[in-house]
């Protein structure tokens, strides 16, 4: 058991990574008072960005190139976002029309512009990430084994965006204000905040997270950009909600997609799995979220304005 | 700020043409940027579902679907539900009405009602849990519906090989005996071969009961109310939880028949790992139609031919076959973001005053 679960960790850990990005952006975005569905398609912008420019620096710079191409995919979905923050805060559109036109516009203009550019329409790049065991810690027993050997820098990079954001979100006066805009809206504005703007930041927030979590997809486990991530943007609102909007919440919640998915990945080739069949264990990972849904339905957490627009005048 | 459009069909049929237009001038941009010519690219990309009779035919069965899951996602909308879900029921449907023309060797005459009943039960009934969740948990329809989409995609990927593995490939069932199939001879001859069926037939009926139960019975007036004001309606008397079990478990049915119209119909065989685009799609269709069920059957239409006529496109010259879906996907940005349309409505009727 200890040898399998020493084996399957870092793969759980690759999945869990790029859902908790995009989730804590999807976080920043409802917790303004935002709904952002267009998650998925913003992930997938920011993962044809990425691969775009890894793809033509790799040549140039070897070394760099990745993490260029970082910089590049939090770009794209950071002007992406701004189509969702331009429809839902300024014209006072359908959040969830909007983002699904984020969506789908996304799935098509990306794959559209690829195969103009590499004629198949996706996108290999070179080489992604290396994986690394980190010295000194690696050493440690047990955890040493599970967290700190074959590890991805961009894993540590997402950790590191996790801890700011909870001291952003929870310890200083711009996570306030973002709360607040996304309780009580009339209330923040009476008190001086500019709603407008705190909004416009957090949507975009959620665009250079999902955008960096598409790119996370490329440069460690798939290396290829396709025009999907395969839901990946509706499991990490799921993660959201089943973390009750809050970033240790969904810490918890994205791990254990992670795992669950990452079990049923391998189930074949483990005998103690082996007798379940696939399909329990491909579902599970809905099936308990549809669970948690109804359970945590009676205390939900949701940001009260979520969803809805803000004006001036209706108070 | 309100508009002066005397009636609400009017207004909304005003912005759909208006953001059909945006749409496709953002696509000729999009064309021009990548070195095609714009003109040439519409003209043979309307060529390619107009052409013939076969392509006529074509672009009507290509239609077909996208009808059914618009109207699946329209119907939810008016009781103020977002079915995003449709793909989800579309598949659960045409599997349950494959597994019926696989397995019972019965008369076309026979087959074929059972066929449809099953794929309506089967939409309904993946759309009734998300319905039931909502109505009596207050789960958001959005995120239930979009696992219960990954729960069916994961059951018929198991399910068709295990049950109703293809003669060569794992990937997909047997193809349905003829006698399944919703083509017919006399509908492939007047096309002159295309694949349009009796889907075509079923999806405009739908068109019909959905917009009589919603303009001409109590339930769609119940319904509507819902939509409209949840709270109010509850005041006035209406059911409310049962109400949205019924919204969903109507759209599910219809989106499973959608599903029964692509796998028995425009198809012989179910795929797996494909999750149906065209119930995704029927968002865009709900939201160009207004939600109204007639405005979804011409949303669809285009649509339709705007896919049908995409691959004749990419032959004749280069421009990919995206094109079409991100024309579609601008239209919806536009649509969603009517207020701007309507602005600009009303900016040059201020000017034509003006003057």
């Amino acid at each position: 058991m200890w040898t399998i679960l020493v084996q399957i960790f870092p793969y759980a850990i690759a999945f869990t990574i790029p859902l908790l990005i995009t989730a804590l952006g999807g976080l920043f975005s409802e917790r303004s008072g935002v709904v952002n569905i267009g998650l998925e398609g913003l992930m997938v912008v920011g993962s044809f960005g990425g691969a775009l420019a890894i793809a033509k620096l790799q040549p140039v710079f070897p070394n760099g190139a990745v993490w260029i191409g970082i910089g590049v995919a939090m770009l794209t979905g950071i002007v992406f976002s701004l189509l969702h923050a331009f429809a839902s805060i300024n014209l006072n559109a359908n959040q969830v029309i909007s983002g699904t036109a984020i969506n789908m516009l996304a799935g098509a203009l990306t794959v559209f512009l690829a195969r103009n550019i590499t004629g198949s329409g996706n996108i290999r790049i070179g080489s992604g990430l290396p994986r690394i065991d980190i010295p000194i810690l690696s050493s440690l027993p047990i955890v040493g084994k599970l967290f700190f050997t074959q590890t991805y820098a961009s894993t540590w990079l997402v950790l590191v965006i996790l801890a700011i954001s909870w001291y952003v979100l929870y310890k200083t006066a711009f996570g306030l204000r973002l709360r607040a805009c996304g309780e009580h809206p009339h209330a923040a504005d009476s008190a001086g905040v500019n709603v407008f703007w705190v909004r416009y930041i957090a949507v975009m927030l959620s665009g250079a997270f999902a955008g960096l979590g598409g790119v996370v997809i490329l440069i460690t486990y798939s290396g290829e950009f396709t025009g999907s991530v395969s839901g990946l943007g509706f499991l990490a609102l799921a993660a959201l909600i089943f973390g009750q909007w809050k970033p240790l919440g969904i810490l918890g919640a994205t791990f254990f997609f992670g795992f669950a998915s990452t079990i049923a990945n391998v189930s074949q080739v483990m005998p103690a799995l082996a007798s379940i069949p696939s399909v329990i264990l491909k579902v599970f990972p809905y099936v308990v979220t549809l669970i948690a849904l109804i359970v945590f339905s009676k205390s939900s957490q949701a940001p009260r304005a979520a969803g809805e627009p803000f004006e001036h005048g209706k108070r | 700020m309100k508009l002066q459009f005397k009636k609400g069909s009017a207004k909304s049929a005003v912005v759909a043409f208006l953001a059909i237009i945006f749409g496709l001038l953002a696509g000729a941009l999009l064309i021009a940027v990548t070195g095609s010519d714009p003109f040439t690219g519409y003209a043979y990309l309307f060529k390619g579902g107009l052409m013939s009779t076969e392509r006529i035919g074509d672009t009507l069965a290509t239609s077909t679907p996208l009808i059914l899951s618009g109207l699946s996602v329209a119907f939810a909308f008016k009781t103020g539900l977002f079915n995003i879900g449709a793909s989800g029921q579309m598949l659960m449907g045409g599997f349950c009405a494959t597994a019926v023309g696989l397995t019972l060797p019965l008369p076309f005459i026979i087959l074929l009602p059972l066929e449809i009943l099953a794929a309506i039960m089967g939409g309904a009934i993946w759309a009734v849990v998300p319905g039931f969740m909502k109505a009596r948990f207050n789960v958001h329809e959005v995120v239930s519906t979009i696992m219960m989409n990954w729960i069916s995609y994961w059951i018929i990927y198991y399910a068709v090989p295990a049950y109703f593995k293809g003669q060569f490939l794992e990937t997909e069932s047997r193809a349905i005996p003829d006698a399944a199939s919703m083509k017919v001879n006399w509908l492939t001859h007047l096309f002159d071969g295309s694949f349009v069926n009796l889907g075509l037939f079923l999806a405009i009926v739908a068109v019909i009961i959905i917009a009589f139960i919603l303009n001409r019975t109590v339930m769609g007036y119940e319904l509507k109310a819902v939509g409209y004001n949840r709270f109010a309606a509850e005041y006035a008397g209406i059911n409310v939880n049962r109400n949205i079990v019924l919204s969903m478990m109507i759209a599910g049915a219809l989106a499973g028949l959608g599903g029964a119209t692509m796998y028995i119909g425009n198809a012989s065989n179910i795929q797996i790992g494909i999750l149906p685009s065209q119930g995704f799609d029927g968002i865009a269709v709900a939201l160009l139609g207004a939600n109204s069920p007639l405005g979804s059957m011409f949303a669809a239409l285009f649509f339709g031919l705007l896919y049908s006529g995409k691959g004749f496109m990419n032959a004749m010259i280069q421009i990919p076959p995206e094109i079409a879906d991100t024309i579609i996907a601008t239209i919806i940005y536009f649509a969603a973001t009517s207020v701007l349309i309507e602005r600009l409505v009303n900016m040059l009727r201020f000017r034509k005053r003006g003057q």
